[in-house]
């Protein structure tokens, strides 16, 4: 039996002459949450439709609990469920029928299907829309429904899809409760996120996936070690000031700034906290009025940032491979 | 804070349903989206009805002396046409799912891999039941007499449920390759069309100048409505039912493994 939920080494796929995956090593412990973080393009949903049986890797081959997911396709699809990036349900049926569909697919008689479509309606807090057809509800509710239909029957391994892209702050806090609920329950979840946030609360590990390759793997704590030691984040009271504040930053830190989306925000790596309070007391000097200054490790944005020197995705936008 | 998601009870996963039970699985949700959308019913309720009253009260006086007549050797052919014309249903709601993603989780399960094109094109069986109900049901009152009775009405209607159903098997190839469900719309209607007008189920093809006639003598539409009009009327059609089981066998032996390969393929 295989420690492993997932073992793939030098996974690649390539379509005519672009490679959307280019050799990922993947070893992912049975039981954890494991975090695919990369920006648009960069191989994570390849990557999952392999792994998904979906599509045939151009070389090489990866095992899902022992079973190659080329050749014992059907052992693969029975430990497995895949909830991708769009979602995945029948938009002219109810939540209900969703679900009772599924059910029946899985092996239930009508009976247990509908009485297992109505636990998990309830689970999910979409009892009051189980009537309603998929094409009403919000992108948060299909979103769960989404969820709801790949544990019909619970899976070994869950494969979610930037499950987050696109809801509201509410709806997303709902399905990562989900997902660790899932987890304590025994299922190992693969889930790619663009959103650091994301795998910094749900992952247990992760992989850094930029341009078809990992290029970092571990904890998520290890992730941040590796980059840095620390971090500063200032906010100013005046973003007029932030070039000069940015300027003087780098002078005394002697590491490249960077600039926040928000436009008074500034953050830097920093290996010797001590540099901070010089960093303050300058900044005070030249009249640059500080609202917000803290100390602390660096976020998983300033750990892609370092590995790839790129910012990631600032926001909800839809990967360009299929 | 949500309440848990419990794991399911009744069934361990990897105990795939047996084939049937998935491939009706399928053919409910196509009645649930009937059912949820009655005006995909359209073509297989209003569409023949109202080619029936059109093309006999059109064309009766004209070709057969009186439209009870025609009514006689048309209503077979209307009841051809508009069945072979809503056969590429199924192959549009195909490549929708494949559009929409709904397709992927299907291609994860692990389940007989033909029960999703199998369970639809067996709700389609029904749609098509469904169109033949109401022309013969209309034909009769407007004096439609077959004189092989219920017997031959229903040897007819089944021998064009089975061609329909064979033909079903070349849109859903085509359905799965295509890129857009409106490309397998028109693809459909640009063969369905053709075949059904240029036939018998009009006129009498010796009218037709040499080139057509000799198309629609290959044509194997005017096979169908030669042998359903012969089983309705009680006249004999072997060689002519002959051709249309040897038609059904050769599109289903040739387009339900092209299915099949098309529907494994990655995309």
């Amino acid at each position: 039996m295989s420690p492993y939920a997932i073992h793939a080494e030098g996974l690649r796929k390539r379509y005519g002459d672009t490679v959307a995956v280019d050799g990922v090593d993947l070893a992912v412990p049975q039981g954890s949450v494991y975090g695919f973080l990369g920006p648009n393009g960069a191989g994570k949903t390849t990557t999952i439709r392999m792994l998904a049986t979906l599509v045939r890797p151009t070389a090489r081959t990866a095992r899902i609990f022992g079973h190659d997911v080329v050749a014992d396709a059907d052992a693969v699809r029975a430990r497995i469920s895949l909830t991708g990036q769009y979602a995945s349900v029948d938009d002219d049926l109810t939540g209900w029928e969703n679900l009772v569909l599924m059910g029946r697919l899985l092996g239930h008689r009508h009976r247990a299907a509908a009485g297992r479509a109505r636990e998990l309606l309830a689970a999910f807090g979409l009892e009051a829309a189980a009537r309603r057809r998929v094409k009403r509800y919000s992108g948060g509710m299909r979103r769960r429904l989404d969820i709801a239909a790949s544990i019909v029957v619970t899976p070994d391994l869950l494969f979610l899809d930037e499950p987050t892209t696109g809801l509201d702050p509410r709806s997303r806090t709902r399905v990562w409760d989900i997902v660790r609920e899932l987890a304590r329950g025994g299922t190992t979840v693969l889930l790619t996120t663009q959103y650091l946030e994301e795998a910094d609360r749900l992952a247990d590990r992760l992989a850094v996936i930029d341009r078809g390759r990992v290029i970092a793997e571990g904890t998520t704590a290890e992730l941040k070690r590796s980059v840095a030691t620390g971090a500063v984040h200032v906010r100013l009271r005046d973003p007029a000031r932030r070039e000069d504040a940015a300027r003087i930053l780098t002078r005394v830190l002697a590491v490249p700034v960077h600039h926040e989306e928000d436009p008074a925000a500034l953050s830097a790596g920093l290996d010797d906290p001590a540099r901070a309070g010089a960093a303050l007391s300058l900044l005070a000097c030249a009249g640059i009025a500080v609202s917000d200054f803290s100390l602390g490790r660096p976020s998983l944005d300033e750990v892609f940032l370092a590995l790839t020197g790129q910012h990631t995705a600032p926001g909800p936008r839809q990967e360009a491979t299929a | 804070m949500p309440p848990t998601p419990r794991p399911a009870r009744h069934c361990q996963p990897g105990h795939a349903p047996p084939a049937p039970a998935a491939a009706l699985a399928f053919a409910w949700r196509a009645a649930l989206r009937i059912r949820h959308l009655p005006d995909q019913l359209f073509d297989v309720t209003v569409f023949p009805l109202m080619m029936l009253v059109m093309f006999t009260y059109l064309f009766g006086g004209a070709l057969a002396g009186s439209t009870g007549e025609y009514l006689q050797s048309v209503l077979p052919g209307i009841l051809v046409m508009t069945v072979t014309m809503t056969t590429q249903s199924t192959a549009v709601a195909l490549n929708t799912d494949i559009a929409k993603g709904v397709f992927d989780r299907f291609r994860s399960l692990p389940i007989w891999r033909p029960a999703p094109v199998a369970g639809a094109l067996l709700a389609d069986l029904g749609r098509y039941a469904i169109a033949a109900t109401m022309i013969m049901g209309l034909g009769v009152l407007l004096g439609f007499r077959p004189a092989a009775g219920p017997t031959g009405v229903l040897a007819g209607v089944g021998l064009v449920l089975l061609f329909a159903w064979s033909l079903s098997w070349v849109w859903t190839s085509l359905g799965l390759l295509a890129r857009t469900p409106e490309s397998v719309m028109f693809l459909g209607i640009l063969v369905t069309f053709p075949m059904s007008f240029v036939s018998n189920v009009f006129v009498d093809p010796a009218t037709l100048p040499g080139w057509l006639e000799a198309f629609v003598d290959v044509n194997p539409v005017t096979h169908l409505v030669t042998a359903v009009r012969g089983l309705m009327h009680g006249e004999p059609v072997t060689t002519e039912t002959g051709w249309v089981l040897a038609t059904c066998a050769a599109l289903v032996a040739v387009f339900a493994p092209l299915t099949m390969r098309l529907y494994r393929r990655e995309r």
